[in-house]
């Protein structure tokens, strides 16, 4: 869409407006500066997608909609998550985090604040393993997505 | 040396390269730059009302019966949320208008400065698109995206917020010719292989209806329908958007459908087997419980500009995406390159049942009444005007009586708020409308709570002479509201009487106007004969009516097409 004023709460809006669901979004400015480039998840029946993408359309700032899942696609999210790491637990929670490839980047004698990637899943699959009472914070960006291959959103 | 000119002067001359005649408007804090630059030159020319609601309303008659783009100009704060209910009223009804508001200066954005309101957050939900210009080099281009966001695609009201300073700043004036917006592309033409499968359709139709919205009237398609309809022999029926769109006069015209539609239209829509829906978009209260419609069988065509239309209420069979008069002209040409015909014994079979339905009479009212039947003021109301005149109505009973018993031949003639359902919206719409059709007869068909709501705009029509006729169908009651709750609340007539109402004929007076009071039937048509044949003055008639009339056929909420009440 582009990087106007006002271009994401158009999206927002219309999302609380029509009763549509945001499960996650995303937005920052493209390689042109004068573009931004937004991930929404959402959910709802055939039927609800097609009304959700064709009102999108309908925003003047919005200057391409594609819903990726009808094809391959690729999709990524960030957690940064604060743990409790005393004692044994520091070892066990380190092993956890290079299971899930996780990185340390932060380290205090009672914490560590790991960097995490992957799809939705297998980050909500970390918070499982990990015990839940030694959770401190976390903080996730919500996906972004791009096609596979070949396969190219420009304007 | 290139001359600079003020945001003010840029502003008002955007609008005079528009061709804009009459701009509808209140003056305030923010935009006394505008309105200095307006003093100042006399082609554009200010229309000032009396509440910012009817200047959006009036800009908006303007457009709706002209065809050209409306426009209003408001102060900030309290201007602008004065003018929501109108910018609402347009928004749902798809007419174009552009809409001027000034915002406090740049600087004291966001510091809950004096009238300071967040204008673009405000409408955001009820424009088709809105700018904050918060640079005078962006002043030109941004109010000419305006005019063709607006006029373009789905129409719709733009609003342009221009913060004080900006309007005082100054700049070089350069008018783009044209707009391109690379995120902003409405089609127009249909997808040719969709309007051959429709084709298709028509010619195997045993059972066809075609159902026709605003959208025609806003393509001003009626010619091509007309021709469409005519040369198939297909019923027509309209929604309260489109009359007009179909000359009501004419046999293949069933009447209006919906809530109140007639017996037959309804009728006729629940069980055709070929539905061609033409800008019209299958909203409640015209195909009432979408569930019931699906009880039968049948093979939708629609036509509409906006892809969001199509299939959002009802699933069709083939969507056709594009402005209605250019999608019409290639249907019409590929049917008459064609050789079959529909099937005319089916089609004779298909009248016979319609004509049956029709039988039913279902607007049928006590003609002899002695006290005065509301449908027999627009009965007469029709016949003194001769059909010729511009009818705008509020919303209620009233209304439904004029969308049923004035019959519009022509598109553009009626004037009425479908989508909100504002009252208010009569009366200053009438004031556009006869702005835009100066030589005109235009009528204002309302109610005694309705008229309230706009009534201070008496004033405005006093300053510029403008000779409108009210009709007020004065039945002590929010009618419609009483109807709802004879019917569905047990007689329970909560807040819906009108206590305490003015004297309307000295109201009238007072203002400047001619005021008359009309309580027998066999005094309307003598009456209306009169006020029409005061060709220079407004004339407001108060019709005592029958309190407890109700507006027959019905389909109660929730109901299906073919479950009307009927009288
Ligand atoms: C601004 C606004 N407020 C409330 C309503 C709800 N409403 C719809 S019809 C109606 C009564 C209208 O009464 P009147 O103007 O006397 O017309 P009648 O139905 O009696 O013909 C009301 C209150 C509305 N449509 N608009």
């Amino acid at each position: 869409m582009e990087n106007e004023a006002g271009a994401l709460s158009r999206v927002a809006g219309l999302f609380s407006s029509r009763g549509y669901n945001i499960e996650s979004l995303t937005v920052a400015a493209t390689e042109d500066p004068t573009l931004s480039r937004m991930t929404l998840v959402t959910a709802g029946s055939d039927d609800v997608i097609e009304q959700i993408t064709k009102q999108l359309n309908k925003l003047i700032d919005v200057v391409k909609v594609v819903d990726l899942s009808d094809g391959e696609h690729i999709e990524r999210e960030l957690m940064l998550i604060k743990v409790r790491a005393l004692g044994k637990d520091r070892e066990e929670i380190k092993r956890m985090a290079d299971i899930f490839r996780g990185r340390i980047i932060d380290v205090t004698d009672k914490s560590y604040t790991i960097e995490l990637t992957g799809t939705g899943s297998k980050l909500d699959a970390f918070l499982e393993a990990v015990e839940r009472s030694s959770i401190l914070e976390t903080v996730r960006t919500g996906a972004s997505g791009i096609g596979r291959g070949e396969r190219i959103l420009k304007v | 040396m290139s001359t600079e000119l003020t945001g003010a002067e840029i502003t008002v001359r955007c609008l005079q390269k528009e061709g804009v005649d009459y701009i509808f408007g209140y003056p305030g804090g923010a935009v006394l730059f505008i309105y200095d630059e307006l003093f100042k030159q006399d082609k554009v020319k200010h229309v000032l009302v009396r509440h910012e609601q009817a200047a959006v309303h009036a800009a908006d008659g303007y457009a709706r019966s002209s065809n050209k783009i409306g426009v209003a100009l408001v102060t900030s704060g309290p201007g602008v949320t004065n003018a929501v209910t109108g910018i609402a009223t347009a928004y749902m009804d798809s007419i174009p208008l552009v809409i001027i508001s000034g915002q406090v200066p740049t600087h004291a954005i966001g510091l809950d400065a004096f009238q300071e309101v967040d204008t673009v957050g405000i409408t955001r939900p009820c424009v088709k698109h809105n700018f904050l210009v918060k640079n005078i080099d962006e002043l030109a281009a941004t109010i000419k995206k305006a005019f063709y966001i607006a006029s373009t695609g789905r129409p719709g009201p733009v609003l342009v917020d221009i913060p004080k300073d900006v309007s005082q700043q100054k700049a070089e004036f350069i008018y783009p010719n044209s707009v391109t917006m690379r995120s902003y592309n409405p089609v127009t033409r249909g997808h040719a292989g969709q309007i051959r499968k429709a084709v298709q359709l028509i010619l195997e139709a045993k059972r066809p209806m075609i159902y026709t919205g605003g959208g025609v009237i806003l393509s001003d398609a009626a010619e091509r329908l007309t021709e469409l309809v005519q040369m198939l022999g297909f019923p027509c029926t309209n929604t309260l958007m489109g009359l007009g769109g179909y000359p009501a006069t004419d046999k293949q015209f069933v009447g209006m459908l919906g809530m109140h539609g007639t017996y037959e239209a309804n009728m006729a829509m629940q069980h055709c087997d070929v539905l061609i829906a033409v800008g019209a978009r299958f909203d409640d209260r015209v195909i009432g419980n979408p569930k019931h419609f699906f009880n039968e069988d049948r093979k939708i065509i629609h036509i509409d500009i906006d892809p969001s239309s199509i299939s959002k209420r009802v699933k069709v069979d083939v969507p056709i995406v594009g402005n209605v008069t250019d999608v019409l002209d290639e249907l019409i040409k590929q049917l008459k390159a064609r050789k079959e015909k529909p099937e005319q014994t089916a089609l004779d079979a298909w009248w016979t049942q319609i004509d049956a339905w029709r039988a039913r009479n279902c607007l049928k009212y006590d003609r002899s009444s002695t006290v005065t039947k509301p449908q027999w003021v627009i009965e007469k109301l029709y016949e003194v005007t001769e059909g010729n005149a511009f009818i705008t109505s509020d919303v209620g009973q009233h209304q439904m009586w004029a969308a049923q018993f004035y019959k519009f031949d022509l598109p553009r003639r009626w004037i009425n708020s479908g989508g909100l359902g504002t009252m208010g919206f009569g009366l200053p719409a009438a004031m556009g409308v006869q702005f835009a059709n100066r030589e005109n007869v235009v009528a204002c068909i309302t109610g005694e709570a309705s008229i309230q709501m706009c009534i201070q705009e008496l004033s405005t029509c006093k300053q510029y002479n403008l000779p409108l006729k009210i009709i007020n169908l004065n039945n002590r009651y929010m009618g419609m509201v009483r109807q709802w709750q004879e019917f569905f609340h047990g007689n329970r007539y909560a807040e819906s009487y009108m206590d305490a109402l003015p004297n309307f004929v000295k109201l009238a007076e007072s203002y400047g106007h001619v005021g008359m009071k009309i309580e027998r039937p066999e005094d309307v048509e003598g009456a209306l004969k009169e006020a029409f044949q005061l060709k220079e003055r407004l004339v407001f008639m108060d019709f005592i009516t029958d309190q407890t009339e109700n507006v027959f056929p019905m389909v109660p909420g929730g109901k299906g097409l073919s479950e009307m009440i009927l009288v």
